[in-house]
Formats: C-alpha cells, sequence, structure tokens
C-alpha cells in the first residue's frame, strides 16, 4: 500500500518516523522484487560479454565438445595470439583458425585512423558553426539553423547512395578521404548539442574581453572551447564511439585491405570458414579486442558519457 | 531583420526564457547594424556549411533526381520518370521487405519500448546509481557488428550457449538464423539487448524531469502505486516516451549492420529488411536509379511515421501545466 515512488525520497532509515505507522517490511519486500528485476536485467546485459570472453580463451578445436561447459574449453591463448598475427599460419590452421587470418593490426590502424580524424573535424567544425549560432548576429542565422536541424530527419542510407556516387567520380574509393568528408565537417546533432551548451554559458568573461577590444576568432580559442571543455569533451567521445563502430559507409567506400576498418575487418573474417566451420575462439578474441578500445574509454569516461544521456533542451 | 528573432526557434522553442531575453538584445543591435557579423560569420560557418551543401544538401536532391533516371554506375542517367516508382509497386520482393521491416520494426520496438520502460522505472526508484545505468548502457556502446557476431555465436544451432540451455531443458534446438520463421524475430531479439539499456537511459531522463511534489501530493491523497503510476507518471512521461518512440522506430526502420552479418537476408528472403534490398539494389546490381527510388520510398515513409507520431500521440505538448 505504500508507494515506493514516495521512498525514494526518504533514506531508509530503522527508526520509524513519528506520525507514521511502521512500514519498513512491506517497503523492503518491493524492493527486494525491484533489485532481483535489476540484477536479472544487468546480468542479461553482462554475461554475454563474459561468453565472448570464455570463447575467446577456448581452443577452437575443444568447443562443440564443451559446448555447455561454463569454463574456457581447453583455455589456450591461441585465439588471441591468431588475431594479433603472433601465431604462424601453420600453427593457426592447427590451432582451428583459417589460413587467411585477420590483417588485425592494419584494421586497427586504420580503425583509429577513420575514428580520430572524424571526431576531430566534426568536433571542432561544428563548435565553430555553434559559435556561430549563438554568439554572432547575422540575417539568415535562424533560418539556416534551422535547415541544419532539419537534415537530422534524413535516414543516412537516402544521402549515402548519392555521397558513394560522388566519392567515386572524386576517384576517393578507398582512400581516407573518402571514408571520412561526409563526416568531417558536421552533424546537425554535434552543432545542436554544442549552440544548446554556448547560449547557457555565460558571457561576461566574454563580453570583458570584447570592451577590451578581443576579435571573435580570439574569443572563440581562448575563452569559449576552454570553458566549454567539458561538453566537447562528452561530444568527442560519443562521436569517437560513434565513428569506431560505423559500419555502412566504410562497407560502401573502404572495402580495400589498406583502408579496412574493424567493423568491416570482422564482417569479413566471419565469413572465411575453414572446413565449414567458422573459427569461433578466433572470431571471439577478434570481437573482444575490436571492443576494447571502446570498453576502455567506457571504463574511464563512463560518468560522462551515461550522464549525457537523455533529451537535454529539447523538450 | 526583425524576422530572424520572429521565427520559432524548432526545437529549443521560445519557451526558455532566458533565450527569450538574449534574443531581444539581438534586435537591438541588429537594427543598428544591418548585417551584424556577418562577415566574421561566414568564415565561422564555412566549413560546416561545406559539409550540410556537400553531404546533406546536394546528396538529397540528387538521390531524388537519381530516383527519376535509370542508372547503372557505368554511363550517365537516363531519365525516365516515373518508370522505378511503377516498377517498385509490382515489385513483390519491395512488398516482401517491406513486409519483414515492419515485421521486425513491430517487434523490436514492441518489446525494446515495454522493456526500456521498466527498467527506467527501476532505476528511477530503486537503483539510481551511476554503475547500474553504465552496465546497461554496455551493449549499445559496442559495434552493431560485434553485437551481431557475439550473439550468432551464442544462438548457433550446434555449438551455441542458448540452444544449450534449450536441448538441456529437453526442448528442440532452434535454427534461430537459419530458419525463415525464426530469423526475423531473432534479429529483432538482438537488438532489443543492444539498445534497452540506452532506451531506458532516455526514458529514465525523462522520469526525472517529473517533479517530485506530485508523487508527495499522490500519496498523501492515498493513491496506489498502481494509480499513481497511470494518472501522474504516464501522462507526464508521455511527451518523452513520444520522442523515444519516434527516435527509435525512424532508427529501426534502418536495420542493416546486423542482417548484413549475420543472414545477408535470408533464408530465402526471411530477413530481407528494406535497407538490405536497396544496398543489394545499388551494390549488387548496379540498379543506382531503382534503389534511390527506394530509398526516397524509405525517407517518405520515415517522415510519414514521425509526423503520425507526433500528432497522435501529442508529442510536443506537455501535460505539465
Amino acid at each position: 500500500m505504500t508507494t515506493s515512488a514516495l521512498s525514494r525520497k526518504k533514506p531508509v532509515s530503522n527508526a520509524p518516523v513519528p506520525g507514521e505507522p511502521v512500514r519498513r517490511k512491506p517497503v523492503n519486500w518491493r524492493r527486494v522484487g525491484a533489485w532481483t528485476l535489476v540484477a536479472v536485467a544487468v546480468a542479461v546485459t553482462v554475461a554475454p560479454f563474459l561468453w565472448m570472453l570464455r570463447t575467446a580463451l577456448s581452443s577452437n578445436h575443444s568447443l562443440a565438445a564443451n559446448a555447455g561447459n561454463l569454463l574456457p574449453a581447453d583455455f589456450s591463448l591461441g585465439a588471441f595470439k591468431r588475431v594479433l598475427g603472433l601465431q604462424s599460419p601453420e600453427e593457426a590452421i592447427a590451432d582451428g583458425g583459417s589460413g587467411a587470418a585477420i590483417n588485425f593490426w592494419l584494421y586497427l590502424r586504420n580503425s583509429i585512423i577513420f575514428a580520430s580524424v572524424t571526431t576531430a573535424g566534426q568536433v571542432f567544425f561544428s563548435a565553430m558553426a555553434a559559435y556561430a549560432f549563438s554568439r554572432l548576429r547575422w540575417p539568415g542565422r535562424n533560418v539556416v539553423f534551422a535547415l541544419f536541424l532539419a537534415t537530422m530527419m534524413v535516414p543516412p542510407i537516402f544521402t549515402a547512395l548519392p555521397n558513394f556516387l560522388m566519392i567515386k567520380n572524386l576517384g576517393l574509393l578507398n582512400t581516407f578521404a573518402g571514408m571520412a568528408l561526409p563526416f568531417l565537417f558536421m552533424t546537425p546533432f554535434a552543432i545542436f548539442f554544442l549552440r544548446q551548451f554556448f547560449l547557457s554559458m555565460s558571457r561576461e568573461v566574454e563580453e570583458a574581453a570584447m570592451l577590451d577590444g578581443a576579435k571573435h576568432l580570439r574569443i572563440f580559442f581562448q575563452i569559449v572551447l576552454p570553458n566549454a571543455a567539458a561538453p566537447l569533451a562528452t561530444l568527442a567521445l560519443l562521436t569517437f564511439i560513434g565513428q569506431w563502430n560505423e559500419y555502412f559507409w566504410p562497407l560502401l567506400v573502404g572495402q580495400d585491405e589498406s583502408v579496412r576498418v574493424l567493423t568491416v575487418g570482422l564482417g569479413v573474417f566471419k565469413s572465411q570458414s575453414p572446413q565449414g566451420a567458422p573459427d569461433w575462439s578466433g572470431l571471439m578474441a577478434a570481437t573482444l579486442v575490436a571492443a576494447l578500445p571502446v570498453l576502455l574509454l567506457f571504463i574511464a569516461f563512463g560518468k560522462r558519457v551515461v550522464n549525457s544521456i537523455g533529451f537535454s533542451g529539447i523538450k | 531583420m526583425t524576422t530572424i528573432t520572429k521565427l520559432p526557434d524548432p526545437v529549443a522553442g521560445g519557451s526558455k526564457p532566458s533565450y527569450r531575453g538574449k534574443a531581444g538584445r539581438a534586435r537591438k543591435t541588429g537594427r543598428r547594424r544591418r548585417l551584424g557579423d556577418l562577415r566574421i560569420a561566414l568564415l565561422f560557418i564555412l566549413p560546416a556549411m561545406v559539409g550540410f551543401v556537400a553531404f546533406y544538401l546536394v546528396p538529397t536532391v540528387r538521390g531524388i533526381y537519381l530516383s527519376f533516371t535509370e542508372y547503372s554506375i557505368l554511363g550517365d542517367p537516363t531519365w525516365i520518370g516515373t518508370k522505378n516508382y511503377t516498377a517498385i509497386f509490382g515489385d513483390e520482393l519491395f512488398w516482401n521487405a517491406m513486409g519483414v521491416t515492419v515485421q521486425y520494426v513491430g517487434l523490436n520496438i514492441g518489446f525494446q519500448t515495454i522493456i526500456a520502460l521498466g527498467l527506467a522505472l527501476l532505476m528511477h526508484r530503486v537503483a539510481k546509481s551511476t554503475f547500474i545505468r553504465g552496465a546497461l548502457l554496455l551493449p549499445f556502446l559496442v559495434a552493431n557488428v560485434i553485437v551481431a557476431l557475439l550473439w550468432f555465436w551464442m544462438l548457433d544451432y550446434q555449438m551455441g550457449i542458448v540452444n544449450e540451455l534449450i536441448s538441456w531443458l529437453g526442448l528442440p534446438r532452434i535454427a534461430f538464423f537459419g530458419s525463415e520463421q525464426w530469423a526475423i524475430p531473432t534479429i529483432a531479439g538482438v537488438n532489443v539487448w543492444r539498445h534497452m539499456g540506452y532506451t531506458a537511459l532516455l526514458i529514465f531522463a525523462g522520469l526525472q524531469s517529473i517533479p517530485n511534489h506530485l508523487y508527495e501530493v499522490a500519496s498523501l491523497d492515498g493513491a496506489s502505486p498502481t494509480r499513481t503510476f497511470w494518472s501522474i507518471t504516464m501522462p507526464l512521461l508521455r511527451p518523452v516516451l513520444v520522442l523515444v518512440l519516434v527516435v527509435t522506430v525512424i532508427g529501426s526502420f534502418q536495420v542493416f549492420d546486423t542482417v548484413a552479418v549475420t543472414t545477408g537476408g535470408g533464408p530465402v528472403n526471411a530477413s530481407r529488411v528494406i535497407q538490405m534490398y536497396i544496398y543489394q539494389k545499388a551494390f549488387g546490381e548496379s540498379d543506382f536509379g531503382y534503389a534511390s527510388a527506394l530509398s526516397v520510398i524509405l525517407f517518405v515513409i520515415l517522415a510519414l511515421v514521425a509526423f503520425i507520431q507526433m500528432k497522435f500521440l501529442k508529442g510536443n505538448e506537455s501535460d505539465l501545466d
């Protein structure tokens, strides 16, 4: 009968609140049930990652015989060695890998280049645009802003085909330039996100600097950017994760081995099945290592990411 | 000049008092100098403008143009009027792709929204810890491709742990990705797993914006939790819920990565979703005109879906007033 909605307001205390009947027991049962559900949800979310690790630490030949065993089947680091190119092809094949192993280090390098360059460009140029939309007064400003925002509605597939043709016509297929260009200059989300923040920032320092004769470029670089370091970092983090995980566009324009990123490489790796049976432990080791940068970023800056989720400013 | 400040800001709305004050100041200075900071603004906006024109505006126009042409990647596009569209109308594979996609969206959004709403309520009431929110968010941060491969392994017919559990329970094994009847529900389920934490966090953010005093009043009036949920939480959460639905439905219609790395659209046509069909038409059959027409249709459908959701669920009105 007690509302658990209320219980979150009150500190859980053993002493009965004066004027209220003792109500610890029923609240606790609700909480036990609720916490059980939370625990189940967390377990369902995390368990597959543990299974990924368990498989990656198994020996591929032994997986079939130990399919239901919760511990690594015939513990081995072979899968990781195979993925990281530390095994000779003969060893790899003997270990259940495919002879044509994943060129992991190359794909890793490509992913790092692709994700960093697009993140840096996108965040910086979007910050410049956000400054123009929040600090400068010019005719047509709101119309242009509305146009930018409207592009949020355009599904990526719709622009992907013409963009592919353009990149092809420019002769930029299978180059980093071709892969990065569409992401390099702006996304409507980044501009909107930063503009909202710039609008909420105090302008006292800027106005004082303005009176001292500072120009907009100086104000942007020396006052606005340093003051907005936190939201810029959050945006960069979200952008980097998104770009690291991007699959469709690199699949279209970056098929060539020399620029292939990890997501595309993993798809190719999956389809190289020796004798019809996939190299599961190799595949899981590869996915684990490919996910590692994101996992590390998340461990380091998780709070920032978690707190950035929500419709801030949209209501 | 005044038109600039009169134009409603499409998202932030004129509802923010602080913003209104700043806009008022903008008007005064604007009158004094008609062009304002136009020159320096052009410099600041230039890169974003290049990106906008080159990779959003021009492709949009070109995509619409291409949809009225026949264009294999060799040679030039030839204008054929609405032939692509009439062909699509009679294309069984298109209708199949639409059916498959709608089935996917229904399953994906249905389960995802209900689970996420439940999780959000749980987080709001008992488990506010950032750690738990972080754990639930984890699958969303990992690439679609990785999530797809992980589940492709876990749901393997012979060796997958899920089928081990199923057979341990004495039930027949399921060909999750390999059977026509299971392919789409499986892919939908995998993406529910990936997105439920993220969606829950979006809803959670909405829950936190509901003023606490309303709950206090409700409890003083002796309202039951169920009553409180239906009379306070749901109505006040509605704008956020609608926004979440619009965003997730639009995303869901464009499912591709998971299909591409697991089934590739099969078995037979069972999981060939619309974006997979567009991809195959353009890059498998080099039929860019037809593929463009398909994406125009997808674009129109998405715009309609968003419009209908906003209109009928009254997403932009809050009950808070």
